[in-house]
């Protein structure tokens, strides 16, 4: 029978400790307030590790990006950030993800209740199979919103750049759009519930570049009043709107890790990791 | 090694009409074609036949009066009016207790059933109960509704065990037709903050609706072509009263509301009936009243065929 040598392990964990720069180092403290605090975040599916020990703080009101190869952990990490995970059975969380202070995932904490603050706009956009208007509408009537709805769907299209396109035709269906006007309304959706967060799963990789250009003008506009995370694979698509990026990679037990955390400009010009820089100049990934 | 390299040498065709294996493989090809054709014909044409037969045999009988004449000891006098009210009764009853039913089991099964052996157990025997044949459902219903519950030879009793013969296939195409409901719409409500229940409420169930419609008529048309169970339970074949309730009944009235508890045919039972006759005239009957049974199935068929490329095409 075959058998991996047994110093194996300590061999990688050593080079993990020794040849690269200690987290404290490599994970930049914020300056301005944060809204999310993740503290040795770890998470499983069944026994597999996914995240493995992830320590970082996403600011308030800015564009934080995750950025990685295939598999590293970052939509994970994402759905993470309102629970979303819980929707798989056999997950779990360990450490503390701290949002305005309170942790995500104390006992107490109802998943309902955070994902109507921190609002999702996934990959493929999946809006509703019904009207436009019904879109919108939804959310706010499940939380039970008392508002005008005709105005809240209005100033939620306004806010997502798509007032002017669908104006005229609030009842036809959602499906009737086109990809990037369809993303749109997913992102008016999400704005309707009055979120504080607006996590992003790729948001622009179903879509062509044009479009892909006017969700990212839309992103800096919603920044104003919004945090906004966006996960992707896309480095160029990090540079150009994100203000802090966080690099995730895996770990050779195949947990995600998070390798390095800054403002954006330092971490695609003055990367501190050797994986960092080997990533975004294309040397993997 | 020279012989392993010529594989590999590539050479220029003289021809490219079909030579050696190619011409082989496309003869064995065009055979095919015409076994899998006579495998069809062969079951249409009994189909065909049999419906000529029937056609043929019962066309001359269908009349206004036919449908709406109570059974009789006289051929040409007898009708179907007492099973058609029967088999209205028996199906109306049916859907309504069977539709909560399989609703309510298929959306617990697909969302919210925790994912354990228990379910797997469940979700096994659901597909075994599909397969038991109906006169097994009669068997239970004669013990259970009939004689235990007290319910008698009643419409009730007849509804119940046809409601316990269609859950089956009625949840197993609930299940199927929630599976078909993107999970993606599920995440999108659930990232709203919606509850799982609201969920369901608002996009799985409606986006199901069509094919749980589909499967529902497809089992209640099985249920109006049933037979064995009914029998099996003691439908009685000859009532010559309406189902109304105002009629006399052996099953106490306190147990059920009126019409429920009445004694009932349905028009197979019916066709049962008169084709176990010696009389040539019974025969006839029996063929005009499968006339009346298969357009009645084969309408039940086209409804659930227009819902289903409705929805299909508002997608």
């Amino acid at each position: 029978m075959l058998r991996a040598p047994d110093n194996v392990q300590t061999l990688t964990e050593e080079r993990l400790t020794t040849e690269y720069l200690p987290a404290a180092e490599r994970v930049a403290r914020l300056d301005g307030k944060a809204i999310i605090e993740v503290r040795n975040f770890s998470s499983y599916y069944g026994s597999f590790r996914a995240l493995h020990d992830v320590s970082f703080q996403i600011p308030e009101r800015k564009i934080t990006a995750l950025i990685g190869p295939s598999g590293c952990g970052k939509s994970t990490l994402l759905r993470c950030i309102n629970r979303m995970n819980d929707l798989v059975p056999s997950f779990h969380g360990e450490g503390e993800m701290l949002y305005h202070g309170l942790d995500l995932y104390a006992k107490d904490v109802d998943p309902v209740e955070v994902r109507r603050r921190i609002g999702m706009v996934f990959q493929k956009p999946n809006p509703f199979p019904k009207s436009i208007y019904e879109n919108i509408a939804f959310g706010p009537r499940v939380n039970g919103m008392k508002v005008n709805m005709a105005e809240l769907v209005e100033s939620s299209l306004r806010r997502a750049a798509l007032w002017d396109d669908v104006k005229d035709k609030l009842k036809q269906s959602g499906l009737a759009l086109s990809g990037g006007q369809q993303q749109r309304l997913c992102i008016a959706r999400a704005l309707a519930t009055q979120p504080e967060i607006i996590l992003m799963d790729e948001p622009c990789s179903a879509l062509d570049p044009i479009a892909t250009l006017k969700i990212e003008d839309l992103m800096r506009e919603l920044a104003k009043d919004y945090t906004i995370v966006i996960v992707t694979h896309n480095m160029q698509q990090a540079a150009r709107v994100a203000d802090y990026t966080a690099f995730l990679m895996m770990r050779p037990d195949r947990a995600g890790e998070l390798v390095e955390f800054s403002d954006t400009d330092s971490l695609f010009t003055t990367p501190k990791d050797k994986r960092t820089e080997d990533y975004i100049t294309g040397r993997f990934g | 090694m020279a012989l392993h390299s010529d594989y590999l040498t590539p050479s220029s065709p003289t021809t490219l009409r079909a030579t050696g294996s190619v011409a082989r493989r496309q003869a064995v090809s065009r055979l095919s074609r015409y076994v899998l054709l006579a495998a069809t014909l062969s079951g249409v044409a009994v189909l065909v036949y049999l419906g000529y037969e029937t056609i043929a045999k019962g066309w001359d009988r269908l009349s206004w009066g036919f449908l709406t004449s109570y059974p009789s000891r006289f051929a040409e006098r007898a009708g179907l009016r007492s099973s058609i009210l029967g088999s209205a009764w028996i199906l109306g009853t049916t859907v309504i207790l069977a539709i909560p039913i399989a609703i309510g089991t298929a959306v617990w099964i697909e969302e919210f059933a925790p994912r354990n052996k228990l379910l797997t157990i469940v979700k096994l025997n659901l597909a075994n109960l599909a397969g038991v044949p109906s006169i097994i459902y009669g068997i239970l219903g004669l013990a259970v509704f009939v004689r235990l519950m007290g319910l008698g030879p009643s419409i009730l009793a007849g509804a119940l065990t046809l409601t316990l013969m269609i859950l089956p296939m009625t949840v197993i195409a609930s299940q199927e037709a929630i599976r078909q409901v993107p999970p993606s719409i599920r995440e999108g409500a659930l990232a709203l903050g919606a509850t799982r229940w609201q969920t369901v409420r608002h996009h799985v169930i409606p986006g199901a609706m069509p094919g749980i419609m589909t499967g529902m008529i497809l089992a209640v048309s099985r249920a109006a072509g049933e037979t064995a169970a009914l029998i099996m339970i003691g439908a009685f074949t000859f009532i010559s009263f309406d189902n109304t309730g105002l009629s006399p009944t052996d099953s106490p009235p306190f147990v059920t509301p009126p019409p429920l508890g009445d004694d009932f045919t349905t028009v197979p039972v019916q066709i049962y009936n008169w084709t176990i006759r010696p009389q040539e005239a019974f025969r006839e009957n029996a063929a005009a009243a499968i006339i009346v049974l298969m357009v009645a199935i084969l309408s039940l068929n086209l409804v659930a065929a227009v819902i289903r490329e409705r929805f299909r095409r508002h997608d």
